[in-house]
């Protein structure tokens, strides 16, 4: 079998350069291992080959990060290579974040499995744990062993495609994906014995620790409502009859806008819901119940505002991803405002 | 107080012409039990099918699951204020087809019904496709409205399994389990011990079909009340709800309730099982605040030090749940909450659409979106256009040779939030 070829990244002090003086160093390439490289080459035996070297310094890619990173991928894509591994870079925060730039940076462009090391409070933890693999090691040099030994094993295992298993069994910092697995027990037996566990002082662990949700700060208040646009946007499925943008009746994956430029009622029949959380009786039978357009023309017409925007946007709120809720929220809000609308009326159902 | 509950073991289906139950095998006079279905003179037509376990067999779209039981000792009926009376049951004995359901199947709502795959990969997320299961497929007279023909359907399915479980009443069953309930001040004096336990049981009642009945009864004007286990195990609790098939408590999953059974079962060993709270999930904030105030306070009035509380459906009912655990801890009494998550396909996303800081002790029962792909089934017992509108389905999930691809949401009783699967996540 033909060896995978890696290539690492290491900081100037691991790359045997120099120490702090020497960490403007701009990044240059040895061919095969250099410092630690040495040492993850002998334990990865025969399966994988490290063909280069990247040795950058730790304040030239944190004070260049975008050249030093442009730099970097010029210099390695002449080399035909597998994987590509940054550190370990254990509490230097600094190297850590470089690790964890040039790793997710490597992946995107070249597509390979990338893998690096930290302590799980370096800075770069948090700012790449959900973008690559970073496995855990401790805090300093004194646990390099320990550190390049799970390195060699995780990163074969990734470059031979073998399913990765969870943080716990396999060492690295849980990317934040919540994956479904089975139980040995059933739901209610689980939440029984975790209540008695409770309810007697002893240790517990809950299934899912409560999400943290980012807070929206209202925008301030319409000034000139008289004569300002407004805006229509539901998340309550309304949509031409037969719903020709496919919108889904649950964890809609788009939005869609339509025109309703002269028209001053959803009538019955030429709309309809395609959400599928609610009874879609009522609003089946007058759309405007959802999407209240007659009562906007009504406060058009009496001036109350400048006008209502030629176009609605709908979408479907119905166990959607909070990711996609954001996404539409944001490229809707973006579309309006280029389009000079000052206030939108959100109904939901 | 004591049930007495008598399972017949049900290993296979089969037509006949009488309607009996012979070594494990249910067999099924059609005519006689279309006949019975149809004096509700708003079903045009009933088809029934069976689907057995490990048969090439996809059911879609699903609306209800009843285990059919029958009362042969005791007062009143299975499925009080529907099949018998509205007298209150939940003591003597009552005979239960064990492995066995009837389905109701047929479009209703349409984006709220779900799918049953008897084999394959998709069976695997429920119980269900384990059982043999008798299926209606329900065609209404034309015209009929929604509303209507949601509850002629309900009616018909728990009929039918006061019909099919009536063919037990005088078999000797295969295995009894005996729920002994005590009052509340003898169970106290009886362990007194022991943790005191009640169960909070939120049933959703948000109208417009997401809705439930207990002795026949909407609980959606009530305040919250207490109900006695064996009660619900006797079929006090039916479902007339239309919510995402996934999680949805279908009638089946109220008579076998499992944190109930699993609290009886503990009765006495290690917990004192004080009683069951009933709550209601309505969508307006007022309600829900009323309806947590007055659970929390029952739960102190009975004594109790912790409680399991159990969500129905998601989304708007996660503020019912994080009210209920917010004013328990309040009180000083522990919580646990069993809910679901919709965290996206790659399970990034916050699953949950209310929390609160108090809830520190969760079992979460799946995430909904995740995508699955299943293959064509040889018979499909429905309508399999329906997998591209119901929840979980979307444009391109029927593929040509009939395989699907829809997120498991889509598969009821998949993330069941009584507890009643084994499907759980994982930080990956």
């Amino acid at each position: 079998m033909e060896k995978f070829k890696l290539v690492h990244y290491v900081n100037q002090f691991y790359g045997q350069i120099g120490g702090e003086e020497k960490a403007d160093q701009r990044p240059i390439l040895k061919d095969g291992s250099v410092g630690p490289g040495v040492q993850l080459q002998s334990l990865l035996n025969d399966s994988a080959e490290i063909v280069a070297t990247v040795i950058c310094g730790d304040t030239y890619f944190a004070e260049n990060t975008n050249e030093a990173i442009g730099e970097i991928l010029e210099l390695i894509k002449y080399y035909e290579f597998d994987g590509f591994i940054a550190g370990p870079a254990f509490n230097a925060g600094r190297y850590g974040i470089a690790c964890g730039a040039i790793c997710k940076a490597v992946q995107e462009k070249f597509q390979v499995p990338v893998l690096t090391s930290m302590y799980p409070e370096n800075p770069g933890v948090d700012l790449y744990s959900k973008d690559i693999y970073i496995l855990k090691c401790g805090k300093s040099a004194a646990n390099m062993r320990e550190a390049l030994n799970n390195i060699g094993r995780f990163i074969t295992k990734l470059l031979e495609g073998r399913e990765i298993g969870f943080p716990e069994e396999e060492g690295y910092i849980p990317q934040g994906r919540r994956v479904n697995v089975w139980a040995e027990e059933i739901g209610a037996v689980r939440a029984v014995n975790m209540l008695l566990k409770k309810m007697k002082g002893e240790e517990f662990e809950t299934e899912l620790p409560m999400p943290i949700f980012d807070r929206v700060k209202p925008a301030p208040p319409v000034k000139d409502m008289e004569n300002s646009i407004i805006a229509l946007v539901t998340t309550g499925g309304i949509v031409p009859k037969n719903n020709p943008d496919h919108i889904e009746s649950a964890n809609a994956s788009k939005f869609a806008k339509y025109n309703i430029e002269g028209l001053n009622d959803l009538k019955k029949g030429e709309y309809e819901t395609v959400h599928g959380g609610f009874d879609p009786v009522y609003a089946l039978d007058d759309p405007d119940r959802v999407l209240p357009l007659d009562a906007m023309r009504v406060i058009e017409k009496e001036g109350v505002i400048g006008k209502l925007y030629n176009y609605f946007y709908t979408t479907v709120g119905n166990t959607t991803a909070v990711s996609s809720a954001e996404r539409f929220g944001e490229a809707i809000a973006k579309e309006l405002i280029s389009n000079g609308v000052s206030g939108a009326i959100l109904t939901s159902t | 107080m004591q049930l007495e509950v008598g399972k017949i073991h049900i290993r296979d289906l089969a037509f006949s012409d009488r309607t009996y139950i012979e070594d494990g095998v249910l067999y099924v006079n059609k005519k006689e039990l279309q006949d019975y279905l149809k004096e509700d003179k708003n079903i045009k037509d009933v088809d029934i099918e069976f689907a057995r376990p490990g048969e090439s067999v996809r059911i879609i779209p699903i609306k209800d699951i009843v285990q059919p039981r029958y009362k042969v000792e005791g007062r009143g009926q299975v499925f009080p204020g529907f099949v018998g009376d509205v007298e209150t049951v939940g003591e003597g004995k009552t005979h239960i087809l064990e492995g066995c359901t009837v389905i109701t199947c047929g479009k209703i709502v349409n984006f709220q019904e779900g799918l049953i795959d008897m084999s394959g990969p998709g069976a695997q997320y429920n119980s269900f496709s384990k059982m043999n299961n008798v299926v209606l497929v329900i065609t209404p007279v034309d015209g009929l409205d929604k509303h209507t023909h949601e509850r002629t359907v309900r009616v018909a399915g728990l009929k039918a399994a006061a019909y099919l479980g009536k063919a037990s009443k005088d078999l000797t069953p295969d295995e009894t389990e005996v729920f002994r309930y005590d009052s509340i001040i003898e169970a106290a004096k009886l362990y007194p011990d022991l943790p005191k336990v009640a169960y909070v049981y939120m049933i959703q009642s948000q109208g417009l079909m997401h809705d439930n009945y207990i002795y026949g009864l909407n609980p959606k004007g009530i305040l919250s009340t207490l109900i006695s286990p064996t009660e619900v195990i006797d079929g006090a609790i039916v479902s007339g709800n239309c919510a995402a098939p996934c999680h949805k408590n279908a009638t089946i999953h109220h008579l076998n309730n499992p944190v109930i059974l699993e609290l009886l079962r503990r009765h006495g060993k290690d917990l004192c099982f004080i009683g069951v709270i009933i709550t209601n999930e309505n969508t307006m904030l007022v309600d829900k605040k009323r309806g947590a105030y007055y659970a929390t306070k029952l739960a102190r009035i009975i004594g109790a030090e912790g409680v399991i509380i159990t969500e129905e459906g998601g989304g708007n009912p996660e503020t019912d749940l994080m009210l209920n655990c917010k004013n328990m801890e309040n009180a000083g009494i522990k919580t646990v909450l069993i809910t679901d998550e919709y965290a996206g396909r790659d399970g990034r996303s916050q699953g949950l659409a209310d929390v609160t800081p108090e809830a520190d002790a969760v079992v979460t029962c799946g995430n909904g979106n995740q995508l699955i792909t299943l293959p064509p089934m040889e018979k499909v017992i429905g309508f399999l256009e329906s997998v591209e509108v119901i929840t979980g389905g979307f444009h391109g999930s029927l593929h040509p040779d009939g395989s699907i691809t829809v997120e498991i949401a889509s598969i009821m009783g998949s993330l069941n939030e009584l507890g009643f699967e084994r499907l759980t996540t994982k930080l990956k």
